[in-house]
């Protein structure tokens, strides 16, 4: 097992969905979307982004794309114009969970190119 | 009756504000058979309606109409057909101003369509006494507390007035509020003759148009191993290749920057999603999970096998309403202890302010030190260090004009009040702008009828 930032072995994108946002992470390969699925839990995320999201934490999974898909109901500060955040859009909240630190398996970085 | 064998279509507008060298340059840098352009966002619409109350010619998308005067020529020659969201609210006013380009032009017998039926601002009262309840489809609240308060509310169409647009042979297509896939949906819909339970077909085209409908984001905007883009500065928008049976292949321009990966495309595709088994659009239910991606050659990413399945028999009604003010302003505060002295200025504003008899409750102010860790906050970070500056951000909002308007004459006398290094306050006073709230509700499809008109220029 070696500590890394899932950026290590996935990507992101972000954006608004009502008050909240969407986080759609991309596994970099077949083993660590495999990985991700057993490991990258509603609650892992909602831990990770507790200051930035009040509300529950939702995933979705789409296998053809390696991508799983959280909802983050609250995070926009009301969202659209009501927000006073700078972002009041969610635009950099994939990265801020790429962030998030893992233990992942040695073979799983293996099969994942850096 | 497929009359081509591959149809291209691609977005050049993103939003209203993305870069008019998108579509200018796709009409220069490679074949192309259709341009869409897409200028609304939720709130769009509502201001639009606030121009046009001012002055009965406004209220459409002014850019699109400076876009169609710099392309005219170009766009007759190669015979390219556009579907642009640009009427908003007032979609004739854009038919006049387009006359008055096409005969600047010395052109003439340009055919321009405009599609209408999505606004239904006058219609909102008897609506509700034929039974719909506009109950926010978020909250499930009713729309009392906001009906006096509405300054927009539009259907969400689909693609088929589009498509019918094109068949009466519009080289223009106009229209309001419609799903933004819709705009590259249409044009396969008229060009390969599916039919409305063609469910297969109808996801396959809202998925590509799900993949271009924020222009660049799937040709290496945004993206996040952003080194590996080449040549972002002419990043080539997303030209679709789409074929009679649903496959089509997303691709842009040879020469231009940018990429179309796997990667690319499927950073698009997570965008804004929701439950990526359940997209639904009024023309069909698109199952994100369901297709194939490959990439198969340079810049080209081939998608097959999209399934489908029936729509529901409502429509998607944006609405907004006035929702109060809000005044966000911001100071630079340079170092040392630029993070301390920033977190005293703040402190400093809301004390003057209470002093004055104006306080703001948590829910209505924020305080941002941007610098340090705003975006990611509560997220610790390997690479902290002391920032050499700080932007504060502070702002406010809330029912009562004159207070929020308060609130911004109190941040700017820090350059001279607060601690020393404050400077950057070029803006002046913040000043209280509206905020639009956003309704989204459901309303039954047969009390909607579309309308296609075509004109000639």
């Amino acid at each position: 097992m070696t500590r890394v930032e899932l950026a290590r072995i996935a990507a992101a994108r972000s954006g608004d969905k009502g008050e909240g946002s969407n986080v759609g992470i991309l596994a970099r390969s077949d083993a660590a979307y495999a990985f991700l699925k057993e490991h990258l839990t509603e609650d892992v995320v909602r831990q990770h982004m507790s200051e930035l999201n009040l509300g529950a934490v939702q995933r979705f999974a789409a296998d053809n794309m390696r991508a799983l898909n959280f909802l983050l109901e609250d995070s926009l500060g009301g969202g659209g114009s009501a927000s006073l955040k700078t972002d009041a859009q969610g635009k950099t909240h994939g990265l801020a969970l790429l962030r998030l630190e893992l233990e992942v398996p040695d073979e799983v970085l293996t099969e994942t190119p850096a | 009756m497929p009359s081509k064998e591959q149809v291209l279509v691609a977005n050049g507008q993103g939003f209203w504000g993305d870069s008019i060298l998108g579509p200018i340059r796709l009409l220069r840098e490679g074949p192309l058979d259709y341009l869409t352009l897409d200028y609304l966002a939720e709130v769009t619409l509502s201001i639009m309606q606030k121009l046009r109350s001012r002055d009965p010619s406004k209220g459409y998308a002014t850019d699109f109409v400076r876009l169609v005067d710099r392309v005219l020529p170009e766009l007759v020659e190669k015979n390219v057909k556009v579907v642009a969201n640009a009427g908003g609210v007032n979609p004739m006013a854009c038919v006049e101003a387009l006359k008055e380009v096409v005969a600047k032009h010395g052109l003439r017998g340009v055919k321009i369509a405009v599609v209408e039926g999505d606004d239904i601002l006058d219609r909102i009262d008897d609506l509700m006494a034929a039974g719909e309840t506009f109950a926010n489809m978020d909250t499930g609240e009713p729309l009392a507390r906001v009906r006096d308060t509405i300054t927009s509310a539009n259907v969400y169409l689909g693609a088929f007035p589009i498509a019918e647009a094109l068949a009466d042979g519009a080289q223009i297509v106009l229209t309001g509020r419609g799903t933004d896939p819709g705009l590259v949906l249409g044009p396969l819909i008229h060009e390969f003759g599916w039919s409305a339970d063609d469910y297969d077909r109808l996801a396959a085209g809202t998925i590509a148009g799900h993949i271009v409908e924020c222009g660049a984001q799937c040709t290496g905007g945004n993206y996040t191993d952003w080194r590996d883009v080449p040549d972002l500065a002419m990043v080539g928008y997303p030209v679709i290749e789409a074929r009679a049976d649903g496959s089509f292949a997303i691709t842009k321009h040879e020469g231009t920057g940018g990429m179309v990966s796997r990667d690319t495309v499927a950073h698009q595709l997570v965008y804004e999603m929701g439950d990526p088994s359940r997209y639904l659009t009024p023309d069909c239910i698109a199952d994100f999970t369901s297709f194939r991606m490959r990439e198969a050659g340079s810049n080209r990413v081939e998608i097959e096998d999209v399934a489908g399945s029936a729509p529901t028999d409502t429509y998607k009604v944006s609405m907004s309403y006035h929702d109060g003010w809000k005044a966000v302003g911001q100071l630079t505060i340079s170092g040392p202890d630029a993070l301390d002295k920033a977190k005293l200025a703040a402190d400093v504003v809301w004390k003057r302010l209470a002093y004055d008899g104006f306080e703001y409750g948590p829910d209505e102010r924020i305080v941002e030190f941007l610098g340090a860790n705003v975006c990611h906050e509560g997220i610790a970070l390997r690479d902290a260090g002391e920032p050499s500056e700080i932007v504060l951000r502070m702002g406010v909002k809330g029912p009562d004009r004159a207070k929020v308007d308060r609130f911004g004459s109190e941040l700017v006398p820090l350059v001279t009040s607060g601690p020393p290094g404050v400077t950057g306050f070029a803006g002046g006073r913040p000043k209280a702008t509206e905020i639009i709230g956003f309704w989204p509700a459901l309303m039954r499809k047969d009390r909607i009828e579309t309308k296609v008109t075509v004109f000639e220029a």
